[in-house]
């Protein structure tokens, strides 16, 4: 599979990254020798098979929903960097 | 006195309990050792100094507690675990001047035992790496070979115990990254099951793999530190309700007559290293002579476990890294003016290349068009790979093998092509989808490279004891590996 250096640049994007011209052709070689590597699992039929997305073996442990405070707000917020005080502070969005 | 850092742990508890030794002694003994090895090997990104000793002065004036298995016992822990008002930087930037409000799990538990907390631990960023040189801070250096790699990504973990800078310290493992820098650095390593300790309060990157563990200078000191982290937490959904085993009463026995060694074809063949080889192969002979017996069995499907990994790993990572935002905790650049740009740029300053990496690629494989493609076909041959784990050991006890392919490599060898960095933790990776425990000793020093070399113990879910059994059975009749040449 080939990987364009524009197809990385879209990735970063949807990752929320930002990355150089020098960075985006690094990546986008690097990528498909990675992502031709991965291709080996097509060699294998796996119709049949049911995904395992964890291998936890026991059932999800519930306990009681009871309300407790867990944390302190100026523990929350203490690393945080910018805050009111009371809130985390970023830009003005509208 | 001045010697004591060169006790192993299960020792130093001894004459701690018999007030032979003070706390105060034995954390002194360690930082001394700490600012004698530490500019060669760069192991810790923090030091605890201060109030690791106003920590031992005040245990030792209330005296030692036999009720606390690791009373006055100096450790490390590796920095992508929280510690309640200390740096925790996972290796990163992004987390330079995080310091959490509280303790992870595994970091209470040590406290509650009794264990001194020194120092965070070196690792690869976000636990992304196989040879510690990933930290955003600065490489950590082989104790044996200063210009070679620890391993990775508890790298800082291993050198650290290696060094004898500490009695034991913990690890994490998510592909190997506690078993691959422990034989690279000639030390105990143990993964133990998905859901035998609790992740609450460890920096997560694949949630589905990623386990703590102890890593020591022995099978006893390992069991030891196992016993105390173990254990239901309800903070962790994943963490299991069964009962601990008593570890220590395992590891008892001289023979190992009735025991089935299981060894995967796959292990055993085609890309390992001659003295790798013929240092697993000793073993396996010393296994024998203490009476096992050797079964040959097959995982068909380990081939194809590192591409399933990545990709399994490197989709969860770029779910969980999503929250290094810029906003709550971490690196905010004060160039950005408006929200996305906060993101964006926070992020891409604050991440080294691999962990963008790997992002990107998850972001990738879990993308519209190719989450069937990628992520669901690696979670289809994940069920494989754990299907030929369950028939493996139904036919034996443990599996055994080699833990890394080749002794440490030198710094900077393996940096520029990740593929091939990736290809290193062949023998480690699958585990960690099955979500299996597994342990790596040292059994030798390498014929050529005079590197230390770990032998791989795998076992049954929630079957550590087992392990610990043969594990310390070997141990016993296999020559010390000695200390580290390169200190």
């Amino acid at each position: 599979m080939k990987i364009s250096p524009e197809r990385v640049a879209e990735i970063a994007k949807l990752a929320r990254l930002e990355l150089d011209e020098d960075k985006l052709s690094l990546f986008a070689g690097q990528f498909e020798s990675i992502l031709n590597y991965m291709e080996t699992l097509n060699e294998l039929d796996t119709s049949d098979v049911e995904p395992l997305y964890s291998p936890v073996m026991h059932s999800t442990v519930l306990r009681d929903d009871v309300a407790a405070k867990t944390a302190e707000r100026d523990a929350v917020l203490s690393n945080a960097p910018q805050t009111d005080g009371q809130f985390f502070v970023v830009p003005k969005i509208v | 006195m001045s010697d004591l850092y060169t006790k192993s742990l299960s020792e130093i508890r001894t004459r701690l309990l018999a007030r032979e030794v003070s706390a105060e002694e034995a954390v002194s003994s360690c930082l001394a050792r700490i600012d004698a090895t530490e500019p060669k090997i760069q192991a810790l990104l923090n030091l605890q100094r201060e109030e690791a000793l106003a920590t031992a002065k005040a245990m030792d004036a209330a005296g030692p507690d036999a009720d606390k298995p690791l009373w006055g016992v100096p450790v490390t822990v590796k920095d992508v675990l929280c510690t309640k008002d200390v740096t925790t930087t996972c290796g990163s930037k992004i987390l330079g001047n995080f310091k959490p409000f509280y303790d992870a799990y595994a970091v209470r538990k040590l406290k509650e035992a009794g264990a001194v907390i020194i120092g965070k631990t070196n690792m690869d960023e976000f636990a992304m790496g196989s040879s510690t040189e990933n930290s955003a801070f600065h490489p950590t250096r082989n104790p044996w070979d200063l210009s070679r790699v620890p391993g990775g990504s508890s790298g800082g973990s291993a050198a650290s115990v290696a060094a004898s800078q500490a009695f034991g310290s913990l690890g994490t493992d998510t592909g190997g990254s506690i078993r691959q820098p422990a034989s690279l650095c000639g030390c105990v390593g143990m993964k133990p099951t998905y859901g035998r300790v609790s992740r609450y309060g460890m920096v997560a990157y694949g949630s589905s793999l990623d386990q703590i563990g102890p890593m020591t200078r022995t099978v006893e000191d390992n069991a030891r530190m196992l016993q105390v982290i173990a254990g239901h937490d309800p903070k962790d959904s994943t963490c299991s309700e069964r009962a601990v085993p008593d570890y220590l009463a395992a590891l008892g026995r001289d023979s190992l007559k009735g025991v089935r060694i299981g060894l995967p074809a796959e292990f055993w063949g085609k890309g390992l290293d001659p003295e790798v080889e013929a240092a697993c192969a000793s073993a396996l002979n010393q296994l024998k002579d203490l009476g096992a017996e050797p079964v040959e069995v097959s995982l068909p499907h380990s081939p194809y476990a590192i591409a399933v990994y990545y990709i399994v790993a490197m989709a969860e990572a770029s779910s969980n890294l999503a929250r290094f935002d810029g906003v709550r905790y971490g690196y905010r650049d004060a160039d950005a003016d408006e929200l996305l740009d906060i993101y964006v740029k926070s992020r891409s300053k604050g991440f080294g290349d691999e962990v963008q990496r790997r992002i990107m690629l998850g972001t990738y494989v879990l993308s519209s068009g190719y989450y069937d493609a990628y992520y669901r076909k690696a979670a289809q041959v994940r069920r494989r790979i754990r299907e030929d784990y369950e028939k493996a050991l139904s036919q034996c006890d443990v599996l055994c093998g080699p833990a890394s392919p080749v002794s440490a490599w030198k710094v900077g060898e393996l940096t520029d092509d990740p593929l091939k960095m990736y290809l290193m933790d062949i023998y480690t990776i699958s585990l960690n989808l099955a979500g299996l425990p597994g342990l790596s000793l040292p059994v030798g020093l390498g014929k050529d490279s005079g590197m230390p070399l770990g032998l791989q113990l795998l076992g049954k879910a929630f079957d550590e004891a087992t392990i610990y059994s043969v594990a310390h059975a070997l141990e016993k009749v296999t020559p010390s590996i000695g200390t580290p040449a390169g200190l």
